[in-house]
């Protein structure tokens, strides 16, 4: 019973994980209508700026707070100058750029800060565990940050007319133009705050994963999962898809079906509930009226 | 090619008739020159093992100032693959086909040497003394024209096992490996080494994917299994998270880490050097960072080369420790051809090494080999992390079996 509740503690712990990037992917989603491959690559990137930072002496929250500021830069600047051109190319031609960028990213990183596994502290403390040894000061730190972010990113979309604004202009962008919303800014901001929302997943991430310039390859997959399965349209959904995935794993894997398989199973449920209801968990079917 | 094919054709007529008979057979050997071909990753993510063939050109230049090997100066061909298989499978066959090399050595990586093993022995050209810790080189019956060198994973596993049976008879192991054939190779040497014991011993086994984010579910699977010894199977990253997570579950094993992990900068840092104590590793090459070689005669020949051939190179760097011992025993086998390099001849004499010391090797390491024994080197020493240091204890420990 003991084992039970530890396996379950140490899921949602890494659910919290995907959950955190399947945010990123959900903003990125509702802003522009595409999945970024690049968003794992661009997360680890900022996770590498928040450490130059801290080593040259920035206290932690200076260079969390700068760190998302420089990413959101980023994240716009690469929509202007890569993805505006692609407007009206083809998908494929955008994920061909995504591809590219993946790429991109994975080398310089590695070029510029070795490939050397390193080491990235936690702003929540050492510390013996908490609740008898079950959850880290960390995994309870980084889950309550992922809850704000999900908060803020819903509130953002369902309260404010610059979310409204960009949700519109994902979803229709000729009548978007028509009734004055800038599509192009839109956009760039849509890019900005995935990037900025990678930037905390990442810093979240390294302190569990440890920093390498392949930290995010196979959180990238799984928090994708977690986002199909929960909704890619809904934050909250995408939050709880990613928790799911992370406690499905484990379970599966110590009781049910072995370590082996423990992925193959999670992505088993995932194809069922995505057969019975195409949308994910806690998503709209949205439907176009051409 | 119908051009080529009829050059060679023309060219081996001529040959035919004018040289001695033994010329058809000795590839890549002329009376002045011996011709070797190496790959290794010079760019790319796994760039950081380049050293090793910086290591290999400068000992080479030493052996052609100090007069080359019976006459002969040797040309080494070393090209980089960027650690990618169909690279070096490119690169292989331009050193076959076009350099004409005598033989393939210590070209580096268990896929890359994968990729070309088939290749090497349909054309019998021998591959010697490969830089990768795959088992599976020793399989002298299917391909006699491939050897490995330094000690296998299983090998590195019976190891552990030996002392696992001889001071811990009751212990209750777990084991955590990387789901493919690095961390299946340790699962054999265990069960080579505990034989029918090893459903008895072995209380849990887990494995993990490349992909995956944690190890910490096996971890706590471990820990609820009861088990008192655990043999970690795992690359740099997840063997951090292992150590980490055992000591933040508060959990004590006997932890046995595979030496592939062992690196201090690339693991036991970034898991943190005191969560680390009491972790045993194996060891074969002496460790340059470690004070207890600072006299060591075999150590300063090593730093006497360093210091004139490659003056501004990293001494902390083991590669370059490794490049040393691994071409010294390519020299012996060298010594050993007398004056008959061919390719039939060199590689009998590569399963000929008979208590071969390297100057680098561990005090009481040989080097062995023979027709049926492709595993050079079948011994190690335990060591465990202070704190500070990895520190050797015990005696040299040889794996079971050929």
């Amino acid at each position: 019973m003991n084992g039970l509740l530890h396996q379950l503690v140490s899921g949602i712990a890494s659910g919290g994980i995907y959950a955190s990037v399947a945010l990123a992917l959900v903003m990125i989603y509702q802003a522009t209508h595409h999945v970024n491959f690049a968003q794992g690559e661009m997360a680890m990137f900022s996770t590498y700026i928040a450490l130059t930072l801290i080593e040259a002496g920035v206290p932690y929250w200076g260079a969390f707070v700068i760190t998302v500021a420089v990413s959101f830069v980023i994240g716009a600047a690469i929509q202007r100058v890569l993805m505006n051109p692609m407007a009206n190319a083809p998908v494929l031609a955008s994920v061909g750029i995504f591809i590219g960028l993946l790429l991109m990213f994975n080398s310089v990183a590695g070029w510029l800060f070795t490939y050397t596994l390193k080491p990235f502290p936690s702003p929540f403390g050492e510390g013996p565990p908490l609740f008898g040894g079950f959850v880290s000061r960390h995994e309870l730190g980084s889950t309550i940050v992922t809850l704000i972010v999900l908060l803020t990113v819903w509130a953002f979309f369902r309260f404010t007319r610059l979310g409204l604004a960009m949700r519109a202009a994902a979803f229709n962008p000729v009548s978007s133009r028509l009734v004055g919303i800038p599509v192009g800014s839109m956009l760039a901001l849509g890019w900005g705050l995935a990037a900025a929302i990678g930037a905390v997943a990442g810093m979240m991430i390294a302190p569990v994963v440890f920093l390498d310039p392949n930290m995010m390859s196979g959180v990238l997959l799984y928090a994708f999962a977690g986002a199909l399965l929960g909704g890619i349209t809904n934050p909250l959904g995408a939050v709880v898809g990613g928790f799911m995935v992370g406690v499905i794993e484990n379970i599966g894997g110590a009781y049910i079906v072995g370590t082996e398989l423990k992925l193959t199973l999670a992505l088993v449920i995932i194809v069922v509930v995505l057969v019975v209801r195409p949308a994910g968990l806690f998503g709209k079917t949205v439907v176009n009226r051409v | 090619m119908h051009r080529r094919t009829l050059l060679s054709t023309i060219g081996a007529a001529v040959a035919a008739g004018t040289l001695p008979k033994a010329w058809a057979t000795t590839v890549g050997v002329t009376a002045t020159e011996i011709k070797i071909g190496h790959t290794i990753p010079y760019s790319g993510p796994a760039s950081a093992y380049g050293v090793i063939g910086q290591g290999h050109t400068a000992f080479f230049k030493m052996l052609n100032e100090n007069g080359g090997i019976a006459g002969r100066k040797i040309n080494f061909i070393s090209l980089d693959d960027g650690y990618l298989p169909p690279k070096t499978v490119e690169q292989v066959r331009r050193l076959v086909e076009q350099d004409q090399v005598a033989f393939l050595f210590n070209t580096l990586g268990t896929p890359n040497n994968t990729a070309i093993q088939k290749y090497v022995n349909q054309k019998k050209v021998p591959h010697l003394f490969l830089a990768t810790g795959a088992d599976k080189w020793g399989n002298y019956k299917e391909f006699p024209w491939t050897i490995g060198w330094q000690p296998s994973y299983r090998t590195e596993a019976q190891i552990y096992a030996k002392y696992i049976t001889l001071n811990h008879p009751n212990a209750k192991i777990a084991v955590l490996y990387q789901n493919d054939d690095f961390g299946k190779d340790y699962l054999i040497g265990l069960k080579d080494a505990l034989g029918a014991d090893y459903g008895k011993l072995v209380v849990k086994e887990a494995s993990y994917e490349v992909t995956d984010a944690t190890i910490d579910s096996q971890a706590v699977s471990f820990q609820a299994s009861g088990a008192d010894v655990l043999v970690t199977a795992a690359t740099p990253k997840f063997a951090a998270q292992t150590i980490r997570k055992v000591y933040d579950l508060g959990w004590k094993p006997l932890h046995f880490m595979t030496n592939v992990s062992a690196s201090v900068g690339a693991v036991i840092t970034p898991a943190g050097p005191e969560k680390a104590v009491g972790v045993i590793t194996s060891q074969y090459a002496k460790d340059p960072t470690e004070p207890t070689w600072k006299d060591d005669p075999g150590m300063n020949e090593w730093r006497g080369f360093m210091k004139k051939y490659l003056p501004d190179a990293d001494l902390s760097d083991s590669g370059y420790v490794f490049s040393y011992g691994v071409c010294n025993t390519l020299l012996q086998v060298l010594k050993q051809c007398g004056d008959d390099f061919s390719r039939e001849n060199i590689m009998k004499q590569a399963t000929n090494l008979k208590d071969l010391e390297i100057p680098t090797l561990l005090p009481g390491i040989k080097v062995n080999t023979s027709p049926t024994n492709y595993h050079p080197i079948r011994q190690m020493q335990l060591a465990k992390w202070n704190g500070k240091t990895w520190e050797l204890f015990g005696s040299v420990i040889e794996g079971a079996g050929t």
